[in-house]
């Protein structure tokens, strides 16, 4: 099917802006927390949850002068639609070496679309440890949820039809940072 | 991948990479965790139809297929309708009737798998059938030989022992091949196949003339049995020719390992103090034989809609 | 008896001629003969031969019903083109006895498709220690010409020694299954790169070359007939040349199978092709072809081996050797000999019938197409194709190794004596 190429939704600038925006939040919500910074965990979603974890981190200690831990979480083994979407490489789960009991886990993806994959990271998570609480930072909000669950950070809400695809392109995976909007299905 | 694994030639290069990557990441995935068990495979029934005993092959599918959440039937030959002379066929049609996704066998009949998987809609895993292959026990030698030399290109192995009755040679040798690393069979010759040279390996019957070229050294067990029929005359001169001990184990070089797919005889193709030595893999063999075997479980089972 | 007027048969390929058969026999060869109150069978170009004769066939009774009886192989045998099979003698009780072979004799009698002679075994219970009653044997009402342990080898040398010598009092021949036993302990298929890979345990070409080799050797000593069963290697057609040479009384048959499957067949690991002796190599067919068209090779030998579908569908190790032939063996000769053209049809009549009867020692059969021979006789058309479905065959059992193959040559008709037991492709009864 034919796809019809649209102006970014996102520039390179856009994502470096709504990156900055959520790593104050982070700080500011961290603040409230027991222990401040260091008990953050930022725990990205591969394949691009990763590298936007470490940007955060990257970002916050920048503006705070803390480094927080950073992990990532495979949930290819989680997945309910496997059989749907057929089986795929595992990519890594790596977690700091104090673990997750008892922080603050913050998973970062960068789509929000069905909610399904942030399910499979909360099941991963219960395997992994007993977090202090758990919340969600995503680049993108597309909608069309089909479970209860909603983002503690949003770096732009972007009303999409089904049809749509939405792309995330990060420097560290495709070469140049952009998020598209492109017609057709996949 | 193709849907079954019967024989090591059922994967290509990037497939044989793929399961050894994915047995890595379950492993990291896995490790210093309480709870050992993915949902993976969560209403999926693994059969293990075990017509052979091997109490080890059969536990590591066994877990392997717990940790990923597969419902799990064990129906082993003793004690079963197959005892009473059920053939092979009507025990396919028996499991493909309660719906089963897996069906993990080990056979004393060369093919056994091949024939099973003509009559079964779920995937066939080989878990050893005759004197034909034993591919995953061949995964997860290569899973050890990359996890201690940290490569398989160009790795010289050198498989020691009863080639001809060996399962687990065939596996290794086409395996390795395909992933490239450099095989030597050595042997006396009445334990090599006719035909063992269109095989992709060099064959020799001198071991310590291999030995300070081998970056690996994988013992296979031989069968005391095997001396009555004069493959070899005494288990003394075959151990004094073919055995691995401490004087022999110093000719290899310094990183070279040791492996064998067990069981072990101590003292007739592998010595003692070599079995134990810093260079024996012979107990990590066992911990990758269930995160290979969870690759390859997840990777024939996880995506198949039936 | 109804008289039949065949019109428009090339009789060996030649040209076409009218045939009438009388009274069971050829009574005249012409153009444009006719003959009132005689059938006509409309022949145009079809290729007459005269009526097959296999010297080696299994028809399972007494003592497998379910895989076959005398009267469906028997049909499958009328069927494929043949007037006379060598019904072979491991059933169950084996025909080592002058009541059994009867008995067969007498069931092909009844069945009444094709001339049923038994072959009598060459050791008791086939068991290779002792002699069976062979003169009995000779003396009954089955008149045995051709000894056979088939299935098994008369391993023992001073055994077969005896036996050769003791069969030249009745012009018997012994048909030997050459396989030296203790170089087959366990073997699945032939010993070569494909066993080694497939992990099967290897039927080594010497095992049989060795015996032809000490068995023509023993029957140049003794002066006396052999015959070799389904010869399968290059090595042992070169043994039969050289006896041959020497001027020694041996014979050989080859398998339609032999002459066209290789080992890679196993590759599949589906039993049925696995046989005894084992599929062999491409150089193998090559020579077995080169040997049966320069007649070092005197005969096609079906080995007709029915066996019942739990004996086959199953592990290779644990299902029996052995595969159907006697439909398809024509076609195969067709595919493998004529259509290359190793052998023209005055060859496939020599191979198929002269020869086989006379190393059978049968009155009657492979006689020339002639006034006044006995009317044993098949139409074959060479050129249609078709694809050979087991469960069309006439067979009881279904093991076919040709299933899904295209083979050439059809069988129109055959007479037995003059009565048709096929006619328009069908058996009659």
């Amino acid at each position: 099917m034919a796809r019809t190429p649209q102006p970014a939704l996102l520039s390179a600038a856009d994502v470096a802006r709504v990156v900055d925006r959520i790593a104050h939040q982070l700080i500011e919500r961290a603040a409230t927390a027991a222990d401040g910074l260091p008990q953050l965990v930022l725990v990205g979603i591969p394949t691009r949850g990763a590298p936007l974890a470490r940007r955060l981190a990257a970002r916050i200690e920048a503006f705070s002068g803390v480094s927080v831990d950073v992990g990532t979480v495979d949930i290819t083994l989680y997945r309910d639609d496997l059989r749907l979407r057929g089986v795929r490489a595992l990519e890594s789960t790596v977690l700091p070496d104090g673990g997750i009991d008892d922080r603050l886990v913050v998973l970062v993806d960068d789509v929000l679309f069905s909610g399904r994959s942030v399910r499979a990271a909360l099941d991963a998570l219960r395997d992994l440890g007993r977090p202090q609480a758990v919340q969600l930072a995503v680049l993108v909000d597309r909608g069309h949820r089909e479970l209860p669950i909603r983002a503690d950070y949003v770096g732009k809400n972007v009303p999409t039809s089904r049809s749509q695809q939405v792309r995330v392109h990060l420097a560290e995976i495709d070469g140049t940072d952009e998020v598209l909007v492109e017609e057709g299905a996949r | 991948m193709k849907r079954h694994l019967l024989e090591a030639a059922d994967l290509d290069r990037d497939d044989a990479t793929l399961v050894l990557d994915t047995a890595a990441q379950i492993e990291q995935a896995l490790a210093g965790r309480e709870v050992k068990k993915l949902p993976t495979l969560r209403g999926r029934t693994v059969v293990n139809l075990f017509y052979e005993d091997s109490t080890r092959t059969r536990i590591s599918f066994e877990l392997a297929a717990k940790r990923l959440s597969a419902d799990v039937i064990n129906f082993s030959a003793k004690g079963s309708s197959v005892s009473k002379g059920e053939s092979l066929k009507d025990t396919a049609l028996t499991l493909e009737a309660m719906g089963a996704d897996g069906v993990v066998v080990r056979h004393s009949a060369s093919g056994a798998p091949h024939r099973l998987a003509s009559w079964v809609k779920g995937s066939v895993v080989n878990a050893g059938d005759g004197t034909h292959e034993h591919p995953t026990q061949a995964l997860l030698d290569a899973y050890t030989i990359r996890h201690r030399l940290g490569r398989l290109e160009g790795v010289r192995v050198t498989i020691v022992g009863d080639v001809l009755h060996s399962r687990v040679a065939r596996s290794n040798v086409r395996l390795l091949h395909t992933l490239g690393a450099e095989v030597t069979l050595v042997a006396p010759p009445t334990l090599l196949p006719v035909g063992v040279g269109s095989w992709p390996a060099e064959v020799g019957y001198d071991l310590d003339a291999v030995l300070p070229k081998s970056d690996v050294v994988m013992m296979l067990r031989v069968q005391g049995e095997r001396m009555n029929a004069s493959f070899f005359p005494s288990a003394r001169e075959y151990s004094r020719r073919y055995g691995l001990d401490a004087r022999r184990m110093a000719a290899l070089p310094d990183d070279a390992i040791v492996m064998h797919p067990g069981p072990m005889n101590r003292g007739m193709e592998i010595a003692a103090e070599v079995a134990d030595s810093v260079r024996s893999t012979i107990v990590e063999q066992v911990a990758n034989g269930v995160s290979t075997r969870m690759a390859v479980l997840y990777l024939l089972l996880g995506g198949s809609p039936q | 008896m109804t008289n039949y007027l065949i019109k428009g048969a090339k009789p060996l390929g030649g040209d076409a001629v009218d045939i009438l058969v009388k009274d069971g026999r050829i009574a005249a060869i012409g153009d444009s003969l006719s003959a009132t109150g005689a059938e006509v069978v409309e022949a145009d170009g079809l290729i007459a031969l005269p009526g097959l004769v296999d010297l080696h066939t299994h028809l399972r009774e007494p003592g497998r019903e379910d895989a076959e009886t005398v009267e469906t192989g028997s049909r499958a045998a009328a069927l494929g083109g043949f007037t006379a099979v060598h019904a072979m003698a491991n059933t169950d009780p084996v025909a080592d006895t002058a009541g059994v072979v009867e008995q067969v004799w007498r069931l092909g009698q009844e069945a009444g498709l094709v001339d049923v002679v038994p072959v009598g075994a060459v050791t008791v219970g086939l068991a290779g220690e002792r002699l069976a009653e062979l003169g009995a044997m000779a003396d009954s009402a089955a008149r045995v010409r051709v000894f056979s342990d088939d299935g098994h080898c008369v391993s023992d040398p001073a055994l077969m020694r005896r036996a050769l010598e003791y069969v030249k009092a009745f012009d018997g021949v012994v048909a030997q299954h050459a396989e030296e036993p203790r170089l087959t302990v366990g073997a699945q298929m032939h010993e070569g790169d494909r066993s080694a890979r497939l992990g099967l345990t290897g039927w080594p070409a010497a095992a049989e070359e060795a015996i032809i080799a000490r068995d023509v050797l023993l029957a140049e000593h003794v002066g006396a007939r052999l015959h070799v069963c389904h010869v399968s290697t290059a090595g042992s057609v070169e043994i039969l040349r050289w006896a041959k040479s020497r001027g020694v009384q041996v014979t050989a048959e080859v398998t339609p199978h032999h002459l066209m499957l290789t080992d890679e067949c196993a590759e599949s690991y589906d039993p049925v092709f696995k046989v005894n002796p084992p599929l062999r190599t491409d150089v193998d067919v090559v020579a077995l072809r080169l040997g049966l068209a320069d007649g070092t090779i005197d005969a096609v030998g079906t080995d007709h081996a029915p066996h019942a579908v739990e004996d086959k569908e199953s592990e290779w190790a644990s299902a029996r050797p052995g595969m159907l032939g006697l439909e398809q063996a024509l076609s195969v000769v067709i595919e493998t000999m004529v259509e290359p053209g190793r052998l023209d049809w005055a060859g496939v009549a020599d191979r198929m019938s002269v020869r086989p009867a006379a190393i059978g020692r049968l009155d009657g059969h492979g006689r020339p197409i002639a006034p006044g021979e006995p009317a044993n006789l098949v139409l074959v058309d060479p050129t249609t194709r078709s694809t050979v479905d087991p469960a069309a065959l006439a067979s009881r059992s279904r093991n076919s190794p040709y299933a899904g193959r295209e083979l050439p040559g059809r069988v129109v008709a055959t007479f037995l004596r003059g009565t048709p037991t096929v006619l328009d492709g069908k058996a009659v009864k």
